[in-house]
């Protein structure tokens, strides 16, 4: 393309160039100001003013993978949200869960969908799960400056590996910390503030090659879990009929279980904690 | 003492316009027609990795003959345009007259200032909620651009397409029907049906057609390939029943996937939208008239 092309409408030269499937290098190149890793970043801590998501977990089961998360993002002392979505489909086989500073975050998640489906457009195919991972990788790694000031995010990836060898699990869990660091996880984990708890609910009630229903019961337990001991948690709202999202990847794709099957799974497990506990009671009485 | 050569305006247009016409009759016709649900691109193409038709956005498609490199580089400026302007508007606010006006501009800028003109054709179609809101929009290589109704042809024997599909174009056809007719049509004037008199095969066959659809009833991405038993079953190649069910499987949004467990590479021979890791890598080699 000639310089001038540059002053006229129609693509500009960078559009032209055929280097790279890569939606986020492009940006880097044609349009830097919309990339969250380009902002400068705040010079005093500003955690307190931005809200904050809590907690997310991911579970492997035999047919794929489930993530859950709760609904509350907190600002400070405050609860800045109660129906906060934190769990987004990142393509078709796979889904993200946000933990940190919901603003960024869900930039994050919002540049991280376009990045993959522009690959799939591009190319033509879908990229491998680990290519996925590591893509979410970079994106964290340009967010460590504003991790400093208090403005941290940690996602949660899992997916459904299509390319995934006989025999092996095809539903797999990464994790991520605020350097960008990126560590395949076995069977389940948790990121956020009650990730603690989530994770110690999980090591008792998650087993290798749960059915379906069975492993959404140990997501949304642990999730419970969460929410009975970490303040920025939210567990289940019967009031506001608000229930913990929660996705299935599985070889058909990434479906969202529906409220009512959450709500469902929910209600159980408040009625058997509530008559385990009268039965505490009288048996103590 | 060399006199400087000379060439009016009008004679250099003119033999820029000769050679980009002479580079597109060379290559093999697409047609893009609209039909109940949405539109259907048919093509005819060897290949099953240099792609002619191609997604641009949600509801926008491309279909592209002339010369391989070029119309690539502009689909990808397309999908680079539609992408970018839906993350920083809205997903909404990417409309296939933008991605046409983008192309017209560019490819009439080159025409008039370069050497040499890109020997491309393009249709941008883009479905709409109800037929009457589908749009189809063809650009020459002059950055010309019509808003063409029913459907669009382009390519080496662009108007002996169009006339057969001026006889059997029906509007609001079914996608089984519609992809018979502008099959019929290409098989016509192609060069691989030119023995049927002599028993030759006298339609174009599953493996030497690419054919996609953009699907209103679809949600958010409504582009999808038709491939393999599917395709063979919409044109009555292989009238086995249960295939049809493999329609909707073949979807946008996992378009080169192998069935989970096949080693990447090892795809399905038989369906050529299974290959694995081979791909888009070859399109240098093959740069001329695809």
């Amino acid at each position: 393309m000639s310089d001038q092309s540059a002053t006229r409408s129609g693509f500009p030269p960078a559009y032209l160039d055929r280097v790279g499937s890569s939606f986020t290098d492009f940006l880097a190149t044609a349009a830097p100001d919309l990339l969250p890793g380009r902002r400068p970043v705040p010079t005093m801590p500003v955690g307190d003013l931005a809200p904050h998501g809590t907690t997310i977990v991911a579970v492997t089961y035999d047919g794929g993978v489930l993530m859950g998360g709760d609904r509350r993002a907190t600002m400070g002392n405050l609860i800045s949200s109660r129906d906060i979505e934190k769990v987004y489909p990142a393509d078709s086989y796979s889904v993200i869960g946000i933990a940190g500073a919901a603003g960024i975050a869900i930039e994050m998640v919002k540049l991280y969908q376009v990045e993959l489906e522009h690959y799939e457009k591009i190319e033509g195919l879908t990229m491998s799960l680990d290519g996925k991972a590591n893509r979410l990788a970079a994106m964290i790694r340009g967010n460590l400056g504003a991790a400093m000031q208090g403005l941290a995010v940690v996602p949660l990836f899992a997916g459904f590996d299509l390319d995934a060898a006989p025999g092996t699990a095809p539903g797999r869990i990464f994790s991520y910390d605020v350097t960008g660091g990126n560590y395949e996880e076995r069977g389940y984990a948790a990121v956020g503030s009650g990730s603690l708890f989530a994770k110690n609910s999980l090591k008792k009630t998650w087993r290798q090659g749960l059915p379906a229903d069975d492993a959404t019961r140990t997501v949304v337990e642990s999730l419970y879990d969460a929410a009975d001991d970490d303040s920025a948690t939210g567990g289940p709202d019967p009031v506001r009929r608000l229930y913990p999202i929660v996705y299935r990847v599985d070889a058909e794709g990434a479906v969202r279980l529906t409220d009512a099957e959450i709500a469902a799974v929910a209600d159980t497990i408040v009625t058997e904690r509530a008559d385990a506990d009268r039965r505490n009671t009288e048996r103590g009485a | 003492m060399t006199m400087p050569y000379y060439a009016s305006a009008e004679q250099v247009m003119r033999d820029r316009s000769e050679y980009a016409r002479k580079g597109i009759s060379r290559g093999r016709s697409v047609a893009v027609v609209t039909y109940a649900d949405g539109v259907l691109f048919i093509a005819e193409n060897p290949s099953s990795t240099l792609h002619k038709v191609g997604e641009i956005y949600d509801r926008i498609g491309f279909a592209a003959v002339g010369r391989y490199s070029e119309f690539e580089s502009l689909r990808v400026a397309g999908v680079r345009l539609a992408d970018v302007r839906g993350y920083s508007y809205n997903r909404r606010d990417v409309t296939g007259r933008v991605i046409a006006n983008a192309y017209a501009q560019t490819l009439g800028a080159i025409f008039t200032e370069q050497m040499k003109p890109y020997e491309v054709e393009l249709c941008v179609a883009e479905v709409g909620d109800r037929p009457e809101t589908d749009q189809l929009y063809r650009l020459t290589f002059d950055g010309s651009v019509v808003d063409e109704p029913d459907f669009v042809v382009m390519g080496g024997q662009a108007e002996a397409v169009t006339g057969h599909l001026r006889e059997h174009f029906l509007p609001g056809m079914g996608l089984s029907d519609a992809l018979q007719v502008g099959v019929r049509a290409l098989s016509a004037v192609s060069p691989v049906t030119a023995g049927a008199a002599h028993g030759g095969p006298s339609q174009l066959t599953a493996a030497q057609l690419e054919v996609a659809v953009l699907d209103r009833r679809r949600p958010k991405r409504a582009f999808r390939r038709i491939t393999g038993s599917a395709l063979r079953t919409l044109l009555g190649d292989e009238p086995t029943p249960d295939a049809v069910d493999d329609a909707p499987a073949t979807s946008a949004h996992a378009p080169s996937v192998p069935e989970p467990g096949t080693p990447a590479g090892l795809g399905d021979p038989a369906n050529p939208d299974t290959a694995g890791g081979a791909g888009f890598d070859a399109h240098d080699e093959d740069g001329g008239e695809a």
